[in-house]
């Protein structure tokens, strides 16, 4: 039986009928199907620590284009932040990635396929010549995976780069006058009084909003359930359902309740340590800045 | 078949009223409009009874997390932690599949598997446990001087508490707490989108939103029409917050009235 393989061997594991309860759970967890379980929690934190750079680009060229004095760019920019925050939560998820994946293969069933005489939406369907399918409807599997793992990432990182943008942009601005006033003493340009004064002084105005947004982004990756990527969420139902001795070696009851316990205790984990990680980053950024923060230190150490 | 006759057939299908069967071709923006609107219905009744709920049961985790008390001040903070530090989504799942085993043991869990009790309840704890966050910090926030000044009239620790900590804390909270309102009906489009099934068809916008989105392979109408109905609802939760607000602050002089800043969150 297929459940017999698995990727960490254990001796007593050849007969699982026979085991007792600790032995049986040892040998269940560590079959090949769990594998996939473990390797999606890879796929969560690999997640988090692409969008979050990315997404923090994203807000840093929003809250730029916010900040900028042409009206176009300042527009857009104000726009990005505006129509983002203001769209209820996972609506937006929804609409963006079957967006997304339409304007791609619109833009390119217009580049090569040229000829094409058929309209593309069809009454309710949308139909794109063969060459313009994203991915190839040949392509291998992974492939395919990839392609929606990239379409979730682009998604999260726009979202949540709106958000970022907004703080970003407090946080310019949360920058005490005087510095910049004094900047502009020295003559410098609005550029150089941006890179040298302004973006090294603002990340400790930014930090609360930004961890607070990190905590969100955790609490957001359940949603590459609905991105139709076979997440966590995906294994764990899968995997929990209760199972018949005809299709398994290791037949159980429902067991879900028990898989959705470990997630749950994951995230809180997750949480915990994020929370005492981003606390001292905050003690870091304080030190020695003219804030009620940085203050309180100097008069905790004399 | 005019655009009345579609609302009295549709208008009210989520709760199970009207025509039996969705429309499966020939979709009018009409029928769009009027399902997905009628699936509001739900998120509102998540929405508003879980807030009704959660506000009392926040202000008990509130006091508690402030209490003297090592246990009762430990109980209420893993409380908050717990359903502040795990996606919401999770927690419907867990909150469901638990229930579902319970189910076999216990009969009365029957009712708790159907979505409009069991997310009900993870609702009302979700919000609870955000709402008693806000009310903490707002009762860490109240003014020295107001506390020493009712110690100064005399006032019993009872008649202290109804007559100044707690309308000083429900005024300085009051902002956030209209976000984390706006944020809970958000938070229900969820419900549906989890582990809780519909039955017979009878979901929330969400849900419909989604049927004419994959019916119609066009994302661009119900998903506007939704995001629509949202503002609208934001809208007037933030009015009637709004009024609740300056019924909070009117004995103060204008310019110390705190007033109303939106703040959204994406996801909980």
């Amino acid at each position: 039986m297929e459940e017999l393989k698995r990727f960490l061997i254990f001796s007593f594991c050849s007969e699982p009928e026979t085991l007792g309860n600790l032995q049986w759970l040892s040998c269940y967890l560590t079959t090949i199907k769990h594998s996939e379980l473990y390797k999606s929690v890879f796929v969560v934190l690999l997640l988090l620590a692409i969008t979050a750079p990315v997404s923090l680009m994203f807000g840093f060229g929003g809250a730029m284009a916010a900040r900028s004095r042409i009206w176009v760019i300042n527009g857009f920019g104000r726009l990005y932040i505006a129509i983002v925050r203001g769209v209820p939560d996972i609506a937006f998820f929804m609409f963006f990635v079957i967006a997304l994946d339409q304007a791609l293969e619109w833009l390119r069933h217009h580049t090569l396929c040229p000829d094409w005489s058929d309209a593309i939406w069809q009454g309710n369907d949308f139909v794109v010549c063969p060459e313009a399918k994203m991915p190839l409807s040949a392509a291998s599997q992974w492939v395919h995976n990839s392609y929606s793992f990239a379409l979730a990432i682009l998604t999260f990182s726009i979202v949540f780069g709106a958000f970022a943008a907004n703080v970003l942009f407090g946080a310019m601005r949360a920058v005490p006058g005087a510095q910049i006033e004094t900047a502009d003493a020295y003559g410098m340009t609005r550029r150089q009084t941006f890179w040298r004064i302004i973006v090294p002084q603002m990340w400790v105005y930014a930090l609360p909003g930004l961890s607070n947004l990190w905590m969100i982004l955790i609490k957001a990756t359940p949603l590459l359930f609905l991105l139709g990527i076979e997440d966590i969420v995906y294994w764990a139902r899968e995997l929990g359902g209760s199972k018949t001795a005809k299709f398994t070696s290791y037949p159980h009851g429902d067991l879900r309740m028990w898989y959705f316990l470990a997630l749950l205790v994951f995230y809180l984990a997750f949480t915990r340590i994020s929370e005492i990680v981003l606390d001292r980053l905050m003690a870091r950024l304080t030190f020695g800045q003219a804030i009620t923060g940085g203050d309180s230190q100097r008069a905790g150490k004399t | 078949m005019t655009c009345l006759d579609i609302i009295a057939d549709y208008g009210l299908r989520s709760i199970g009223i009207g025509e039996r069967l969705l429309p499966r071709k020939d979709f009018t923006l009409c029928h769009q409009i009027t399902l997905i609107g009628s699936g509001m219905i739900w998120n509102i009744y998540f929405g508003t009874l879980a807030l009704l709920g959660g506000f009392f049961f926040s202000m008990v985790l509130a006091l508690g997390k402030a209490s003297e008390h090592p246990l009762l001040r430990r109980t209420c903070n893993w409380f908050i932690f717990i359903f502040r530090g795990s996606p919401l989504f999770i927690q419907f799942f867990f909150a469901y599949f638990a229930f579902v085993s319970l189910k076999g043991t216990f009969s009365i869990f029957t009712s708790f598997t159907s979505a409009w009790l069991g997310a009900l309840i993870v609702l009302f704890c979700n919000t609870a446990a955000y709402s008693a966050e806000i009310f903490y910090g707002a009762l860490k926030a109240i003014p020295r001087g107001d506390i020493d000044a009712a110690d100064a009239y005399g006032l019993s620790r009872w008649s202290r508490f109804k007559k100044i900590i707690w309308p000083t804390m429900l005024r300085l909270g009051w902002p956030a707490y209209t976000n984390e309102a706006i944020f809970l009906f958000h938070a229900t489009t969820l419900v549906y989108f989890s582990a809780f099934p519909t039955w017979q068809q009878r979901g929330d916008a969400l849900y419909y939103a989604r049927y004419f989105a994959d019916k119609t392979f066009n994302p661009f109408v119900p998903y506007p029409i939704l995001a629509g109905y949202f503002i609208i609802l934001t809208l007037i939760v933030i009015w009637i917050f709004g009024l609740m607000n300056q019924r909070l602050n009117r004995h103060l002089p204008q310019d110390r009235r705190i007033s109303l800043k939106l703040r959204l969150n994406l996801i909980r």
